[in-house]
């Protein structure tokens, strides 16, 4: 564990050399890249393995010394950062792997492999920082590599929007971040979690600042990780590859909110407000994404909405005090998504379309690809026996013994919805008779098929290390010598489990009936309320509610700051050269180039000096 | 000798100063021009052989100056004569306000 910091080393060397010599790699460049990630998944593992036997590890050592206040860096390895550690390099390895595939003969090929790594040694770096000043530099660092990956395609101007987006929404969430991590520090004299978390236990901070910097800081993880009423950015931000969706837009870096308000949740757990207002915010994400998800067409799109979706999940479960809930999922859902994802950048290579209205009738064709997403939308809709359903199982216990009935409802209706709308997209694009034009549709070479198909099996299994049947084992894990963190499995009744399983079936019974078997026509419901269809599928306006206030609000405040800058500061500086250049003309205009006109000047004026002198006796007085 | 005033000497070189004077701010021609300012220097070295001879401390630094000073316009003279020989052969004139090649 003393070296684990070379673990996000490796990809930031990856990064450095195809920076350098990448353009001579051309395609070799992927060997770089994926050797190099190996080594950080390999080192991962190691490390994880370690933490099970051994207690937690921090190095650190000074980085700034300003008077009396020392600042720290370094890093730390305990249950939840050695677990990060493995989901973000194993999903890093696969997608690097993956887009060897994906990827092959694009002009930017090595430019792609360098801004993988840069974005995979800031996730890594990220979940090991020890002090909260250190997460903030790898959090930023983090959405530069996002904002290189989606502005990828910069000719489109749809994907050049998107990553603008990205990056200004997220920024939002990140003002609230930094101030509350100033407040936190101005409160506790420390950056680093565990002075902070003693300072809190000590009863040192005020209650309403706990709950102030609590939801700052949950303002930070709102941006990064897509949740209401800053979600606007994700689902545009499948402009970019399909890959980096996987990574980073479904398994990792949208995931670092629900990191971060996990790393801090002794800090949420001191407040009922701060909790309360993140569980809500997570219910509410969770059914107002899944609403969307119903009707959109555009295969990325669904995944994208229900990535948010399940976001809303995991801040719900974090927010009902289910720490170990919480993290399950995350890692559960970094699986499965990642899988999706991967899934559906093979699909999308195999019949060069986005649109599933045109898809139709693949089962055949993609005949690893298909069943591959069959298990990812089993594991995603919560059917019993796969990940997912264990994870949201825990979730939906937590919601509703953290007394928040309202919310448990929500969620159990965005289950519903979940299994409804990715089986929706399922037997779109799967079964049923071929529409559009596929040309040669094929499958993919077995470096995308494969990620796949590991992906596919953690997809599976990975639900059982915590269940209530076999033991909760990462959830011991998780919260071993923190009492802070909460119960390692919270008790329920069993009729959650029962109705959570008659939800997601019946989701997918709708599913069936309408788009598989279609004996209900796919407009029953929209014929009925067609004003419901068009809220939805202009995802309830808020991009244009924002267009019409915050945009048009800034818009007017720039066009009045533009105007201060156009007549005042440009006046005044206009002003100023105009002076010079006049005295210069003038100047210039003087000089004749006539010596004997020099000459008598320069006479004239030692005459002058002379008649000065005679007059005032030799000084001026 | 020494009924001769001091300051005839020093209205003799200020009178030759004013032609010099004259002759370089006005005469077109370069040569003139440059005769003029040796007449100048010689009014320089008028003042100084004066000024070592009817002084306040008299004494024989200032017959050195002047013959310094000879040497000087000498060595001036040369330079300037060449320089003049190179710019005529460039410009094929001798009049010093056609030579504005420094003009704004």
């Amino acid at each position: 564990m003393e070296n684990a910091w070379l673990i996000p080393l490796f990809p930031l060397l990856s990064f450095m050399i195809l920076l350098l010599i990448g353009k001579r790699l051309r395609e070799a460049s992927a060997y770089v890249g994926i050797l190099l990630t190996l080594a950080s998944l390999v080192f991962s593992i190691l490390v994880l393995f370690e933490r099970f036997s051994e207690p937690s590890y921090l190095a650190k050592f000074n980085w700034l010394t300003i008077g009396d206040l020392h600042l720290t860096a370094g890093f730390e390895v305990n249950q939840l950062n050695a677990l990060m550690l493995f989901i973000v390099s194993l999903v890093s390895f696969l997608v690097h792997t993956y887009s060897k595939g994906y990827m092959h003969g694009d002009e930017r090929f090595h430019i792609f492999y360098a801004y993988l790594g840069l974005f995979t040694f800031a996730m890594l770096g990220l979940v090991i920082s020890p002090n909260i000043l250190q997460t903030y530099i790898f959090w930023e660092l983090v959405g530069v590599g996002s904002f290189l990956l989606i502005g990828f395609y910069y000719y489109k101007e749809e994907a050049k929007a998107a990553a603008k987006k990205a990056f200004i929404m997220t920024r939002i969430g990140d003002v609230g971040l930094l101030i509350g991590m100033i407040l936190l520090f101005w409160q506790t004299k420390s950056f680093e979690y565990s002075e902070i978390f003693n300072a809190v236990e000590a009863g040192g901070v005020s209650n309403t600042m706990i709950t102030l910097t609590a939801i700052l800081i949950f303002i930070g993880a709102v941006g990064k990780s897509g949740q209401f009423p800053l979600h606007t950015w994700l689902p545009d931000a499948m402009e970019g590859p399909t890959p980096v969706s996987a990574l980073i837009h479904a398994a990792t870096m949208v995931a670092a909110g629900v990191y971060l308000v996990a790393a801090l949740f002794p800090l949420f757990t001191a407040s009922k407000t701060a909790l309360l207002t993140v569980a809500t915010i997570g219910g509410i994400t969770a059914i107002f994404a899944a609403s969307i998800g119903l009707v959109q067409t555009d295969i990325k799109r669904v995944l994208a909405y229900s990535t948010v979706s399940q976001l809303g999940y995991m801040m719900l479960a974090l927010g009902s005090a289910g720490y170990v809930a919480g993290v399950f999922h995350l890692m559960t859902h970094a699986f499965f998504k990642a899988l999706l994802f991967l899934a559906a950048g093979s699909v999308i290579h195999a019949v060069h379309t986005q649109n599933i209205e045109e898809m139709g009738g693949l089962w055949k064709k993609l005949k690893l690809t298909a069943p591959l997403f069959l298990i990812g939308t089993l594991a995603i809709s919560g059917v019993p026996g796969l990940s997912g359903f264990f994870s949201k199982d825990e979730i939906l216990v937590a919601a509703w013994e953290g007394g928040h009935p309202v919310l448990f409802l929500l969620a159990l209706i965005a289950a519903f919805m979940t299994a409804f709308y990715m089986f929706r997209l399922f037997f779109m694009v799967f079964t049923g008779e071929k529409r559009g034009k596929q040309k040669d549709v094929h499958e993919s070479p077995s470096v995308m098929t494969m990620p796949m198909v590991l992906l596919g099996i953690l997809a599976v299994v990975a639900g059982y290390v915590n269940t209530p049947w076999f033991g909760s084992f990462l959830g011991d894990w998780l919260v071993d010598g923190n009492p802070a963190l909460g119960h390692s499995h919270i008790e329920g009744p069993a009729w959650i489990m029962i109705a959570a399983t008659v939800v997601s079936l019946a989701g997918i019974l709708l599913a069936y009936l309408i788009y598989g078997k279609r004996s209900i026509a796919p407009d029953w419901l929209s014929g009925k309320g067609d004003m419901l269809h068009t809220v939805l599928n202009n995802k309830y306006y808020i991009d244009e509610f924002y267009k019409l206030t915050v945009v048009a609000f800034v818009t007017g405040f720039s066009y009045l700051l533009r105007f201060i800058d156009v007549f005042l500061v440009e006046g005044i500086v206009k002003g100023v050269t105009g002076i010079v250049q006049g005295l210069g003309r003038t100047g210039s205009k003087m000089q004749s180039g006539q010596v004997q006109t020099y000459g008598a000047v320069a006479f004239l004026g030692l005459a002058v000096l002379v008649v000065i002198y005679a007059l005032t006796g030799g000084y001026l007085r | 000798m020494s009924s001769i005033p001091a300051s005839a000497f020093l209205a003799l070189a200020l009178i030759l100063f004013c032609i010099g004077l004259y002759g370089a701010l006005t005469k077109r021609n370069t040569v003139i021009v440059l005769i003029s300012i040796e007449l100048m220097l010689n009014a320089v070295n008028i003042n100084l052989v004066t000024f070592s001879k009817y002084g306040i401390n008299p004494s024989i630094d200032g017959q050195i100056f002047a013959l310094f000073a000879m040497a000087v316009a000498a060595a001036e003279a040369a330079v300037g004569l060449a320089i003049l020989m190179a710019l005529y052969r460039n410009k094929k004139t001798v009049h010093i306000d056609e030579m504005n090649e420094m003009k704004n």
